[in-house]
């Protein structure tokens, strides 16, 4: 284990995040708001911090492997929490500290649970770090920081993005990882810029199209009103419901769409299958609340909003979605569960990985009717290899066993069941608000502190799906065998150079 | 630069390395998922696997913005129809490699007919190369510049040589010849030597002298200056065919020894004067037998590195004069550097350094090009032989008023057919080519050396 490159990329990145807070400070000076000062303390800590770790830090070798890009993937995103609640915590709108870093974390995570009974008290210098948090994490923290500068070289860059990007099997657009990085950045930043304009053209004030926009771009869903997303008017509400559906679609499409090549998109199975979901679960919910609405059209945008929202894991609520018939909200919790597409910046399962399963589903059952049938699964055309099948099946089950474990942990506190089941939910699938205690016009600051460390978790699980963050938990992770300790290494020449055969074996050995 | 890069054995995977370290944008394809995978973990580059042949995969893998297409699988064929059907389908240069003797015959015509850029035979080149050290046993590694005109040799300084302790200021003084010392390695370090650097024995240098003096050279410092007269080759696959040819063309006795009947009966068949042995090679009781003991040169290529490590262990305790190893993995050079084998080739290498040459070559079009490019030492210095053109800005300087950057020297300058050994008052003119001993990293112009 390369301690002092986690150490060194650990420092850089922190560094970053007190970059990520700066454009806070100019909406403060819009505002005039003097409680910003809480916001320079914050970015001073930050930087301290890392720059101390980037200074103590002395690489023998900058060589990463797939391990330290997990650890440091899910460490990174630990840090981002615990000191992006810094700002919450200091200026006293969250006065405790667990409850600041659970804000934060569900902003990063682009999760949009918050514990906050009104925003609306909040500066708007917070409320801008609150929703731009959505969208630094929505593509990705490493992601973003690895467009800019070269952290690590060779495969080694490869490794980061693995661990932080969404979706079963992870592919480059372009040869080196930087440049695909930079490309998805650019695709995101038009995205969210478009939709900035089409809100502002709409109406709607600056300052909640921006915050608004950040949280759409990051299928977050933090809002700036205690009303959520419902007073804003049904132009806008529509331009929001078909943003989020497009910041759930797999990007390839929109890069396919980039090249000219849109003949191709068609094929794109993720996506058209990703739409499919949507269309059925707004017919079905639009027939099954239509009593409550006046008019169809009405409860169409409802259902769509709701169904997009939920699906893309963003969390904005215009209705209270916790009144709806059991059937509807069935259907919700079913496409918690499903998620976006896989390299989008929601969460969830992802569509990818279910179609996969029922594909794998009907192959089974094949086997048991032909049991010397021989069979491989396709998927977009391709056979799929059965490393990404063991994978895909492997992240099911710890998925549903973090899932498990979770509920039980937070049942602690008490509350009923469509409680507990949805908090975890609605926080290990980053979507925000749940059922029940924690559903659209209710929030999570009822739970404990050991209940909101257990959510902190799910999020973070969620966002990095599940194993890079299992790894942190195990502690073939952090010890080694004696020789390759780094305090041994530097002790005589022989076992350097002992050191250095074991890296090129392992090298070799990929 | 776009580059495509097809087949990822030894060859390709070695060619990421590089390329991806020269900061191309590069592309790989492979029929085998696994391996696709495992180079795109290890290096910074994209990967598909898939047939390379097939324009549907170079279309995916974006043909139509490549700039070079590099075909490196085992098979000649696959590798000429990959180069046919990108020049087709893109607007790229293509390199392939061609192993097989038929083929290497007819090397110009696919070049030509074919319209590839580069046509890359590692078995022969490294062929050449291990015959140029058997002609000159005392030296380890000789690269050759000007059309084989200079030549930079690398050797050991023997025990008690009168080069131990000597600085490089008293050498030509007290040697009364003209050489330059181009390299200085000692503990896996390489250094550029300055006039105060003093030499010890068992450092490995590398010099550079004209011809006749070369011979003075050597027999002053005592090293023998013959060739070997006989060479037992271990293993008969493509390289021990291009190889004994060369020497039985100078008149070099050959013996192989080949594992594989048919094998035998082909070389036998190709190569008349030479001696071809039916047996394992790592049969020790064969290899006495054949009189191992007698010959004088030792050359170590069947297709397994370990074998022909221990194949020259013993060939070294046989008291054995020259002794040359192929060794493919040089992942752990460093292992083999410890064993003191006399000189190592490792072909994989070879074929990067020629690519690597063209690849830069190509990038600097306008510049002053790249003709020869050899690497040293684990890649931590650079011969390189650049042609004069126009463009050169210390053209018609003497040399010792050029300011050069540290770790950088020229070694030799080629002029209208004659090498000249630069001295301060020497200059380089448009037309020259001159060799450049370099640490700096990612050369591609003559201009890069001096300081702005």
């Amino acid at each position: 284990m390369n301690y002092a490159m986690i150490f060194r990329i650990l420092g850089w990145m922190l560094v970053f995040e007190a970059g990520f807070m700066a454009p806070s400070a100019i909406v403060a000076a819009v505002y005039r708001e003097a409680s910003v000062i809480w916001l320079f303390v914050s970015m001073a800590i930050v930087t301290a911090v890392g720059l101390f770790l980037r200074a103590v830090s002395r690489p023998h070798h900058h060589r990463i492997y797939a391990r330290e890009g997990a650890v440091i993937c899910a460490l990174i995103w630990f840090l981002y929490s615990i000191f992006g609640a810094l700002p919450f915590k200091l200026s006293g709108y969250i006065p405790d500290m667990f409850d600041a870093v659970f804000e934060t974390a569900s902003g990063f995570t682009t999760t949009g649970a918050s514990i906050l009974s009104d925003v609306e008290v909040l500066p708007h210098w917070l409320l801008f770090w609150r929703s731009f948090t959505h969208w630094v994490g929505g593509m990705g923290i490493l992601v973003f920081v690895m467009a800019i500068i070269p952290l690590a070289s060779g495969g080694s860059a490869m490794y980061l993005m693995k661990a932080e990007s969404p979706g079963p099997s992870v592919k480059k657009m372009v040869p080196k990882a930087s440049q695909t990085a930079g490309l998805l950045y650019k695709m995101y930043i038009f995205l969210t810029v478009l939709q900035l304009l089409i809100l502002v053209l709409g109406r709607m004030p600056l300052f909640d199209a921006f915050c608004i926009t950040f949280g759409t771009a990051g299928t977050g869903g933090f809002s700036v009103l205690n009303s959520g997303c419902a007073t804003y008017t049904i132009f806008q509400q529509v331009v929001i419901t078909v943003f989020m559906i497009l910041f759930g679609t797999n990007f390839s499409v929109f890069y396919l769409i980039m090249l000219g090549r849109i003949r191709e998109v068609p094929k794109v199975s993720e996506a058209m299958t990703y739409y499919g979901i949507i269309g059925a679960a707004v017919a079905l919910i639009t027939v099954n609340i239509r009593g409550s609405y006046t008019s169809i059209g009405l409860s169409i945008k409802d259902a769509a909003f709701q169904v997009g929202s939920i699906i893309t894991t963003t969390g904005f609520a215009t209705t209270d979605f916790n009144i709806w018939p059991a059937f509807s909200k069935w259907i919700l919790i079913l496409l918690m569960f499903v998620g976006a597409c896989a390299g989008s910046t929601g969460g969830g399962i992802k569509v990818s990985r279910v179609q996969v399963v029922f594909k794998a589903i009907m192959k089974e059952l094949d086997s048991v009717i032909h049991p010397n049938d021989v069979r491989k699964i396709r998927y977009d055309g391709k056979v799929l290899d059965h490393a990404v099948l063991r994978g895909i099946n492997v992240f099911i089950t710890a998925y549903f066993v973090v899932f498990g474990l979770s509920v039980l942990l937070v049942s602690v506190d008490n509350f009923g069941l469509e409680t507990n089941f949805s908090a975890v939910a609605a926080t290990l699938n980053n979507i925000g608000p749940g059922l029940g205690g924690v559903g659209p016009a209710s929030n999570f600051s009822g739970y404990g502190a050991f209940s909101t460390c257990v959510l902190i978790f799910d999020m973070i699980a969620g966002r990095l799906e599940i194993l890079p963050v299992l790894i942190l938990l195990s502690p073939h992770t952090w010890v080694e065998g004696p020789v390759l300790r780094g305090k041994r290494v530097r002790r005589s020449r022989e076992v350097e150079n002992d050191l250095m055969m074991c890296g090129s074996l392992e090298m070799e050995l990929g | 630069m776009n580059i495509i890069v097809v087949g990822c054995g030894k060859v390709g995977a070695k060619l990421c390395a590089d390329l991806c370290r020269e900061g191309h944008d590069v592309t790989v394809v492979d029929k085998s998922d696994s391996v696709v995978n495992q180079i795109c973990d290890r290096f910074d580059v994209m990967g598909f696997s898939g047939n390379g042949a097939s324009y549907q995969v170079l279309q995916e893998a974006d043909i139509v913005h490549a700039d070079l297409v590099i075909a490196v699988t085992g098979v000649d064929e696959v590798n000429l129809l990959v180069c046919l059907i990108a020049r087709k389908a893109g607007h790229c240069q293509t390199i392939a490699r061609v192993q097989n003797p038929e083929y290497n015959q007819e090397a110009g015509f696919l070049k030509e007919e074919l319209g590839l850029a580069l046509v890359i035979n590692q078995e022969f080149t490294s062929a050449q190369e291990v015959a140029r050290v058997l002609k000159f046993p005392s030296a380890i590694e000789i690269n050759t510049f000007a059309k084989g005109k200079a030549e930079l040799l690398h050797f050991r300084i023997p025990k008690d040589s009168v080069l131990d302790g000597m600085n490089l200021n008293e050498l030509h003084e007290r040697l009364r010849c003209h050489v330059l010392v181009c390299t200085r390695e000692r503990d896996n370090e390489m250094v550029i030597p300055q006039g105060n650097t003093v030499l010890r024995s068992g450092d490995v240098i590398s010099i550079v002298a004209p011809g006749d003096e070369q011979t003075e050279f050597f027999r002053k410092i005592g090293l023998n200056t013959h060739a070997v007269r006989n060479v037992m080759i271990a293993g008969g696959g493509d390289i021990a065919y291009y190889l004994s040819r060369i020497l039985i063309r100078s008149g070099i006795q050959v013996k192989i020894i080949e594992k594989e009947l048919a094998r035998c009966e082909q070389l036998a068949d190709l190569l008349p004067k030479a001696t071809i042995i039916h047996g394992d090679a790592s049969d020790k009781e064969l290899l006495v037998e054949e009189g191992i003991a007698r010959t004088e040169g030792f050359v170590a290529l069947t297709g397994i590195d370990e074998e022909n490590v221990i194949l020259s262990l013993f060939a070294r305790s046989m008291g054995i004069r020259k002794i040359v190893t192929k060794v493919d993995r040089s992942a752990f050079a460093e292992v083999f550097d410890q064993l003191d084998l006399d000189t190592m080739i490792a072909p994989k290498n070879i074929t990067a350094e020629h690519i690597v040459t063209y690849v830069r070559a190509m990038q600097n079009s306008f510049g002053s090009n790249i003709e020869t490019l050899h690497r040293m030492m684990d890649d931590q210095a650079e011969a390189l032989e650049f042609l004069i053109r126009d463009s050169f800005t210390h053209k018609n300087i003497p040399l010792r008023d050029m300011k050069f950057r540290k770790g950088a020297l020229v070694a030799c300058i080629s002029r209208k057919g004659k090498v000249i050994l630069p001295r301060g008052d020497d200059w380089i003119e448009v037309g020259d080519t001159a060799v450049v001993i370099t640490s700096i990293k990612g050369v591609s112009d003559i201009d890069d050396i001096f300081e702005k």
